[in-house]
């Protein structure tokens, strides 16, 4: 490695403009003519439409245009859709409720939108927001999803009958209930996955400009995938034909999963550009986002897991209810099936699983895909199963983990997913002795001294990244093919830019993908440029979340660095008069192996440019364009332990140490994967300590502001001890796993398995806040 | 936030003036008052700001007599010399307000005149048997905080300064609500020559109140064993998604006995 | 509407604005300093920190007009020149940012905390005085590295400074 290259610690091109305040995201953009949209939005969760009186909002000062649903489904605007197909174990497809960008008839989630106003300034819109009459008749609301599913519960979906949206399965459910009937112990829990509000620091935002002498429309918007966002816009909400829309997402302020999906008001904005004839900017409130943005989580399940008289694990059965929410998300439906039943094998040799799961619409805001996406759900079932197993059986939990590891790769497991490759035992090796695990016993009675309760719990992860191989996902319903694309194009003078249809919001693409480059030629990172995140620049791609940049979004870079690299080299050989077997590209220098002869990298560009000498029958130019799909899912996983110390007065938990150990594979930056492990430690030790969406039975969202939802903060926390010990994945050329959700994955098991230990109960509710601790010690007592 | 017109007074007299206008409202730090305008739950007509008024600035401490004006920031409570020499407690719990930047701001006259029941001030007003000056009369704080958001604040009458007698020994004990940082229950205790003072803020369902329970119990012995078993009721406690009463109820007793073991140390 | 006179940055600023502007859109929207943002409704997310008279104080909670006769400064105006401010260079260095949205209110918290802490910071301290900042991207492990970092290389450029003058 180069100090530039594959493995170094670079520092991040990108830091330098938002260090100094001049990142650029979309409520930084101003076009002329720009005006302000506000939203009116439902404050019942459940109601009808009866009349909508806009008339008082029209004669307001500055409005410019107040519109609603149905002059909308007039224009044609379609309704949002969800991307992935799922068929119920019956064989019926999804049942999938209309969602209307503006709601026309009836709203069934408190932030429902229903009309916008388009107004000089955002302060005249929401004044005319406030001048709208709305009349509604008010319906009982349900937030629960079993209650949902009671008969007699109320309706949110015409087209969903008692609000299952489907009944599907995975696994075989009689070798599963064969092995439960004739297992020597079985561990049942029922284990509740609480709601989570994604909240990427920068609100959701999106920019809409018509431009009607061209007939052209342009799209700002905080957007992990701005080419889905415009493949979705134009093809199924009729907003404009893609050679019409033009989607930009400049820096994004964090995603997380909530800015994968296309919603409402990015549609609304395109289309009120063009209804009022001037660029309309809409910029969330944190309210509205706690409202509005998909949630994440929210699965209550039961589960059963066999083991034989040797502690081997024989059969792990499951049953799901889902929360989606009102609406069914672009990608909602796969969290809780594919991205999560697949995985409920973990990292142990499980010969027979089964998993049931329901999904269900709520008057909630719906639920989609959040850091992690299904994987947290599954690792937390497996991992909180185990931990009670361990104490069940009265054996150590790492030996429970260790006796059912996989240990041979390949590794087929029944739930479709084929392990390519892992070491799990050195994880765990490397995470007890980081954590000094053998010394627990001793800090635990020296805490028992102070009147303190110490605790200690491990979480050994699994998950599926590099998402996904396009036929496999194909025949599992999926809507969209999960390639990636690049274009790497070397200038004349050697400097190169490389297009890719990755999307950062915090992951450091434009350094990382450089490293490869650089790595490959040798050109300093400061004369690569990564383009991304606009349409009209870019080839078309599929973004950045399920940790899949680095995997499949550098996979591609590398394919098409191949391609360059040929060409360079059969350049390089006719110029050298050599063979092109024996071209060798190293620090900016093309040179033929064991001579002095050499070039340096800016000739061959500038060679291929000028095109006076190139080799017979070769086009000029050096650019080059791939596409990479997947051969296979990719499988990080890694061991946590976290230990905790209880104040058994307040119930307040104090995270003593956090060690993380990670397999991801070949890495590239490891200063930035560590970054992306310490914030999904962060997002994960939220849900198990501090975060939680709570809905009140009518369906108001109490927690809808830093108020009410407890943002992890400084304090919170502690300095992390993060480690890798990497095997290569052998399915993709640069053997990267990736790393963006593990941290958020494998961290809440480990934190509630250590608050369980340290009470001595068997289950607690997430968040584990200090009161819910403190009655939890209580009632222990 | 609604239109409003903005006066920066330069006396206490002309903001007496300033605030008829209208349905005024003073502004001292706004640490409260903006963000509740923002959400439009606060519409005033016209704003009078405090904050420049030099007679409003400052600590004094006189003997045992300490006086705070009431446009003094949480900072500069915190970090006054006099104060932390004569009532060491209240500059603690100065430091405990919101955060930094907040605490650069908000002002221990817009504090009180607020009176949230989570706020920090109150309780240790209470506790202290402070005085709350305005420009009509002097307020004792047990006659000054009424309930949730009441005070006896008369139409544009404005907190000038409190007062009260250094106690010989004082603490604050906070307990945070994790996600606002309020107080979920916070106690200030005091022990001056009338006898030992507890007063409870973030947990009573009626605002800050001073918790006889407490009181008694540490009236027979100013120590944290005195505390042991003592059961504060719950039944006029608050109770939230945060904390059910039962919580506060034993937080009050936890906080009150770090509180006492704080102020002998 | 008031007129409004303030020092932005070092640069004399000013004109009419309606007395309801918060002073965080007064410097995007009519100065066009971009670099302080609004991550909240409720003054807890810090990201609109900014400097009044030389104090941290979250832009999305004062009026404009309350600053006026005040001095400003944005994240846009600690570098000196083309030079980064130690603090920026600290989070760069120690990967501080992912996103980069909160950044600049960090930046402007951390600067503020180190002036008030001459004789230097310790990790409890550091994370104790983050209670007004909210990061989702970094789990705060980097900021409070780079934050301590920043405040030796500060301690030590001061007291480089105290020994040419003594000189």
């Amino acid at each position: 490695m180069g100090i530039e290259g594959v493995g170094a610690r670079v520092a991040r091109k990108e830091d330098k403009r938002f260090i100094t305040g001049a990142g650029r995201y979309v409520d930084d953009m101003v076009v002329p003519g720009m005006k302000h949209a506000v939203f009116v939005r439902s404050p019942h969760a459940h109601a009808q439409i009866k009349k909508i009186d806009v008339k008082a909002a029209q004669a307001m000062p500055g409005v410019i245009g107040v519109l609603t649903g149905k002059e909308l489904k007039a224009d044609g605007i379609g309704n949002l859709i969800c991307g992935w197909m799922i068929h119920s174990k019956d064989g019926s497809p999804m049942k999938m409720g209309a969602w209307s960008p503006l709601a026309v008839d009836k709203v069934r989630y408190v932030g429902d939108a229903i009309v916008v106003v388009v107004a000089e300034t955002k302060g005249q819109a929401r004044d005319a927001a406030e001048a709208v009459e709305i009349t509604y008749k008010e319906l009982k609301a349900v937030v629960d999803a079993t209650k949902a599913l009671e008969k007699g519960a109320p309706q949110v979906h015409d087209e969903a009958e008692n609000n299952l949206i489907f009944d599907w399965e995975i696994g075989d459910a009689k070798t599963t209930d064969a092995a439960i009937k004739a297992a020597a112990h079985v561990t049942r829990m029922k284990i509740v996955n609480n709601r989570l509000v994604p909240n990427a620091m920068e609100p959701r935002a999106a920019l809409g400009h018509y431009d009607k002498a061209e007939d052209h429309y342009t799209c700002w918007t905080t957007s992990q995938n701005p080419h889905v966002a415009r493949l979705v816009m134009s093809a199924f909400y009729n907003v404009a034909p893609e050679n019409k829309l033009r989607v930009i997402a400049p820096d994004v302020g964090g995603g997380f999963g909530s800015k994968i999906y296309i919603y409402p008001e990015e549609i609304v904005c395109l289309w009120a550009s063009k209804k009022t004839g001037v660029p309309v900017k809409w910029v969330a409130d944190r309210t509205e986002s706690f409202l509005t943005d998909a949630h994440g989580r929210d699965h209550v399940s039961t589960v059963e897991m066999a083991f034989d008289k040797n502690n081997r694990i024989t059969g792990f059965k499951v049953d799901t209810i889902a929360n989606l929410g009102a609406y069914m998300s672009l990608f909602s439906s796969c969290v809780p099936t594919y991205l999560y039943a697949t995985l409920l094998s973990g990292q142990y040799d499980i010969p027979a699983i089964h998993a049931n799961v329901r999904t269900v619409y709520t008057n909630t805001a719906p639920v989609d895909a959040y850091r992690g996406a299904g994987r947290p759900e599954a690792t937390y079932l497996l991992e909180r199963t185990m931990e009670a197993a361990a104490r069940e059986l009265g054996v150590s939990p790492a030996d429970l983990r260790r006796k059912n590891f996989i240990t041979t790769f390949p590794h087929q497991t029944p739930v479709i997913m084929n392990y390519d490759a892992g070491d799990y035992a050195a994880s765990l090796d490397a995470a007890m002795k980081t954590a000094d695990y053998a010394g627990f016993a001793k800090r635990k009675a020296a805490a028992a001294k102070q009147g303190r309760l110490r605790g200690i719990g491990m979480s050994c992860y699994i998950e599926a990244c590099g998402i996904a191989p396009s036929a496999a996902v194909g025949s599992l319903g999926a809507g969209v093919g999960l390639w990636e694309s690049a274009e790497v194009r070397v200038n004349a003078v050697g400097t190169i830019e490389v297009l890719t249809g990755s999307h950062s919001h915090g992951q450091g693409h434009e350094t990382t993908f450089a490293q490869l480059v650089n790595q490959r030629f040798g050109v300093p990172i400061d004369s690569v440029s990564i383009v991304h995140g606009d349409t009209d620049k870019v080839q078309m791609g599929m973004g950045t979340y399920g940790s899949r940049s680095g995997a499949v979004g550098m996979s591609a870079i590398s394919k098409a660095l191949d391609k360059v690299e040929a060409k360079a080299k059969k350049i390089a050989a006719h110029l050298l008069e050599a063979d092109e077997g024996d071209i060798v590209i190293e620090n900016g220098e093309v040179k033929v192996a064991g001579t002095d002869k050499s070039l340096p990298w800016f000739q061959v560009a500038l060679a291929a440019y000028t095109a006076h000498n190139l080799p017979a029958g070769m086009e000029p130019g050096l650019k080059e364009t791939a596409f990479y799909d997947p051969a296979n899912f990719t499988f990080p996983a890694g061991c946590y332990i976290c230990e905790v110390e209880i104040d058994p007065e307040t119930g307040t938990t104090e995270i003593v140490q956090f060690v993380a150990a990670d397999d991801f594979g070949n890495i590239i930056n490891p200063m930035i994967v560590e970054g992306q492990v310490h914030g999904g430690i962060a997002q994960g030790v939220g849900q198990a300590l501090l975060e939680g969406a709570h809905y009140d039975d009518s369906g108001q969202l109490l927690t809808a502001s830093y108020m009410d939802y407890t943002m992890p903060r400084a304090g919170d926390l502690p300095s992390f001890k993060v480690s890798t010990s990497n095997t290569p994945c052998p399915s993709n050329p640069l053997g990267i796993k990736g790393c963006g959700e593990a941290g958020a994955i494998g961290s809440p098991p480990a934190v509630i398995n250590a608050i369980t230990d340290a009470i001595g109960i068997t289950d607690i509710a997430m968040p584990a806040s200090p009161s819910t601790v403190w009655a939890a010690i209580r009632a222990a007592k | 936030m609604y239109a409003v017109n903005y006066h920066r007074a330069a006396s206490v007299a002309e903001a007496a003036k300033l605030v008829k206008n209208g349905d005024a409202k003073l502004l001292s730090g706004g640490m409260t008052l903006i963000p509740a305008m923002k959400t439009r739950l606060a519409a005033p007509s016209d704003l009078v700001d405090l904050s420049r008024i030099k007679d409003l600035q400052g600590v004094k401490v006189s003997g045992k007599t300490v006086t705070i004006g009431a446009a003094t920031t949480h900072f500069d409570v915190a970090k006054d010399e006099k104060l932390r020499k004569a009532c060491p407690a209240l500059a603690h719990l100065a430091s405990l307000i919101g955060d930094p930047a907040v605490r650069h701001k908000g002002t221990i006259g817009g504090s009180i005149a607020n009176n949230d029941p989570a706020a920090d001030y109150p309780a240790a007003l209470l506790a202290l048997g402070a005085t709350i000056l305005t420009n009509k009369r002097d307020i004792p704080a047990d006659k000054f905080f009424k309930g949730l958001f009441e005070t006896a604040l008369k139409e544009g009458e404005i907190v000038t300064a409190v007062s009260f007698t250094a106690p010989a020994k004082a603490a604050y004990e906070k307990f945070r609500n994790p996600a606002s940082r309020y107080a979920i229950v916070g106690v200030f205790v005091a022990k001056g020559k009338d006898g030992v003072s507890v007063a409870v803020t973030g947990a009573g369902d009626d605002g800050v109140f001073r918790s006889k329970e407490i009181e008694a119990a540490l009236a027979k012995s100013f120590d944290a064993a005195s505390l042991n078993g003592v059961k504060v009721p719950a039944k006029t406690l608050m109770s939230d998604i945060h904390a059910s009463a039962d919580y506060r109820a034993n937080l009050i007793a936890v906080m009150a006995k770090r509180a006492v073991a704080a102020a002998n140390a | 509407m008031s007129d409004v006179s303030l020092l932005v940055n070092g640069k004399r600023v000013g004109g009419a604005v309606e007395d309801r502007t918060l002073l965080v859109h007064f410097l995007r929207e009519n100065l066009g300093l971009t670099g302080t943002h609004v991550g909240c409704d409720t003054s807890q997310c810090g990201a609109c920190v900014v400097h009044v008279d030389g104090k941290a104080v979250k832009a999305c909670t004062m009026l404009a007009v309350q600053t006026s006769g005040s001095t400003v400064v944005t994240i846009e105006g600690l570098a000196d020149g083309a030079d980064l401010h130690p603090i920026q260079a600290a989070f760069k260095e120690h990967h501080g940012l992912q996103c980069g949205f909160c950044t600049p209110g960090m930046i402007m918290t951390a600067t503020d905390m180190i002036n008030r802490h001459p004789e230097g910071l310790d990790e409890a301290t550091v994370r104790a005085e983050l209670e007004g900042n909210i990061c989702r991207c970094t789990g705060y492990h980097n900021i409070v590295k780079a934050i301590l970092a920043a405040s030796k290389t500060m301690a030590k450029g001061a007291a480089k400074g105290k020994a040419k003058q003594a000189a």
